[in-house]
């Protein structure tokens, strides 16, 4: 049975669509585009956990680490975007395998706050570190794109289109690596692991490499954004209330799909941006109200808005049921 | 007769309870054998011992000739011993077809074949002949929460038995079934494990079923094994008769035929 899958077909849409679109976008538009795709890389991966049955309230950690990562090597005369955000990837990917075999032990709260506390100790040695601007943190000078260096407005138009690239390569592997055994033992591992266990695989090892996923693409998200704000300091990248934004938007996206997680960053940046401006004093109310409604409205996200105009794509449909069981 | 399973002086203890103590057991190939005795008497302990949920205070087990003391399950299940429990295990949330699917994938895939679609025809097709094998054909998309209680117990068997073991334990395969269902089951379960030649071990609470299916009796009490004879015997013997069969009445009476429960313990 041979058909077209319809997430890689709409992502492929609202590849092309905003492909074209960064060269019309207005620079706000396109900042707040970048951020989008950041955050919702770095939602990719509480996706991937959320799926195996998992919360972690500290991937600030890893985001913060790749952002750092990059933004350090800037510091020492690298500038190549792709070198870049290649290696803060990997450095965000490499701590996560290391502490992966301390959280793989670890499930529902005390996983959530381990993850916490490795994210507080970042914050910490960073706030601590006078070499890297303590609570300032410090610029992140313009990258270069493999010898192109551009100036003025095209700096955020070339960043857009390479964030653009590699987010879309990202997203539509994620969403191939779910059908595999491997990806599908998400489900098997969130809804018994004895008896994973018992069909001879070790669920802790499912999760070990759902856990290195997660980091990687935290450590992208990351070191996108250190490129897109040009900047990086403690308390936007590493401090545990980013770790709660990343848990926010995946709740405002829901698990039912990988694209889903770009449009709930989105859905939060524009909440934020929006409430910052138009009530200062209170926009961590209506953020939070956002939530609430999110939560009793469309407890599977944003995404089942969709799935109620189209039944589609059942395999990947896991329906999470939010709510306490009824007796 | 083969040996495949060698069992010599097991013992577990929970602090100061013994739960399992002298358990020596030696299993043959293609046997059938029914582990009886009252709750409590140590019937899981001893299969969580050798399928490696729980680890031994002392002794030794060998499989196909390999010490497997202190093996994680996986390991065990890889090396070709298999388990059914009390309280079926299975994913709760999935269709009946895609429990096994599942069940058929984590088996068939190792190495880079992990990352290759979980799901393909032939696949499907074997879980679809799987299915048919077990009767449970009529539940295929039926999300497994729902199933009445004998398909679920027949899908947790039925997931046991995709890497077809070389050795089954079954926990109370027929707890919770009422008794007119229970030798539907059991013929179910058990003419599908001949095909595949399959060594069983099974407990059961109920004699007319242990009578009808199993050649060979282990009959625990108080952690240990109080007779190992063929069924006939064993039924007969006094010590099970006093302290199993007799309990087993007295249990079955007063407990209404529900097997034993096990405090949501495996
Ligand atoms: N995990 C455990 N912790 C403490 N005691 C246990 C545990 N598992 C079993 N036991 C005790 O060991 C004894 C044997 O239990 P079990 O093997 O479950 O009996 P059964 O023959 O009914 O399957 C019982 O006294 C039980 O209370
Ligand atoms: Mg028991």
């Amino acid at each position: 049975m041979r058909y077209m899958d319809k997430t890689i077909v709409g992502l492929s849409i609202a590849f092309v669509v905003l492909f074209c679109a960064d060269f019309f976008m207005a620079e706000w538009v396109r900042f707040i585009g970048l951020q989008s795709l950041a955050r919702g890389a770095v939602a990719l991966g509480l996706l991937v956990l959320w799926r195996t049955g998992l919360v972690s309230f500290g991937h600030a950690l890893y985001f913060g680490f790749g952002a750092y990562a990059a933004a350090m090597l800037t510091l020492i005369g690298y500038h190549d975007a792709f070198f870049l955000v290649f290696a803060g990837t990997l450095a965000a990917g490499v701590l996560a395998y290391l502490l992966g075999f301390l959280l793989r032990r670890y499930r529902a709260i005390f996983f959530a706050l381990l993850n916490m506390a490795f994210s507080m100790i970042l914050y910490g040695v960073i706030v601590k570190t006078e070499e890297l601007g303590s609570t300032d943190g410090f610029s992140v000078l313009t990258p270069t794109f493999l010898g192109y260096a551009p100036k003025g407005e095209a700096v955020q138009t070339t960043l857009f289109i390479f964030t653009l690239v590699f987010t879309y390569i990202i997203t539509v592997g994620v969403h191939l690596y779910m059908k595999t055994t491997l990806g599908g033992m998400s489900m098997a591992v969130r809804e018994n692991e004895i008896r994973v266990e018992y069909l001879g695989y070790s669920a802790e090892k499912v999760i070990h490499v759902k856990y290195v996923f997660s980091g990687l693409v935290a450590g992208f998200g990351g070191a996108i954004m250190a490129l897109a704000i040009g900047q990086v300091d403690p308390d936007s990248m590493a401090n545990w209330t980013v770790s709660g934004e990343f848990v926010f938007i995946t709740i405002l996206s829901g698990i039912g799909n990988v694209g889903a997680t770009y449009i709930g960053a989105l859905v939060f940046e524009l909440i934020r941006t929006y409430a910052f401006e138009y009530a200062p004093l209170f926009w961590q109310f209506i953020l939070g109200g956002s939530l609430l409604a999110i939560i009793m409205f469309l407890p599977d996200g944003i995404w089942s808005l969709f799935g109620r105009l189209r039944r589609s794509d059942s395999s990947e449909s896991s329906s999470s049921s939010n709510k306490a069981p009824s007796p | 007769m083969t040996a495949v399973l060698e069992v010599r002086d097991l013992q577990k203890n929970f602090g100061a309870v013994i739960a399992a103590k002298d358990i020596n057991v030696t299993v043959n190939e293609h046997e059938i054998i029914g582990i009886i005795g009252a709750n409590g008497a140590g019937k899981t302990t001893f299969v969580n011992m050798v399928t490696g949920y729980l680890k031994p205070t002392s002794g030794q087990i060998e499989f196909a000739g390999r010490n497997i003391m202190g093996l994680p399950p996986r390991t065990i299940t890889n090396l070709g011993i298999s388990r059914s429990f009390q309280v079926p295990q299975v994913f709760a949330s999935e269709t009946v077809f895609d429990n096994l699917m599942m069940a058929y994938a984590i088996t068939e895939a190792s190495g880079l074949e992990l990352l290759s679609p979980l799901y393909n025809d032939e696949r499907a097709a074997r879980v679809d002949s799987h299915l048919a094998r077990y009767q449970i054909a009529e539940y295929r998309n039926a999300t497994s929460s729902t199933l009445p209680q004998g398909v679920r117990k027949l899908l947790d068997i039925a997931m046991a038995a995709v890497s077809k073991p070389t050795i089954l334990m079954l926990d109370e395969p027929t707890s919770g079934i009422s008794v007119e269902e229970k030798f539907d089951l059991m013929d179910t379960i058990m003419e599908a494990l001949r095909q595949d030649q399959t060594t069983v071990l099974f407990i059961e609470h109920d004699m007319e079923i242990v009578e009808r299916y199993v050649s060979r009796v282990l009959a625990f009490y108080q952690g240990r094994i109080i007779c190992d004879a063929p069924v006939a015997e064993a039924l007969l013997d006094p010590g099970v008769r006093e302290f199993v069969i007799g309990e087993e009445y007295h249990r079955t009476r007063t407990a209404n035929g529900n097997g034993g429960d096990n405090g949501g313990q495996l």
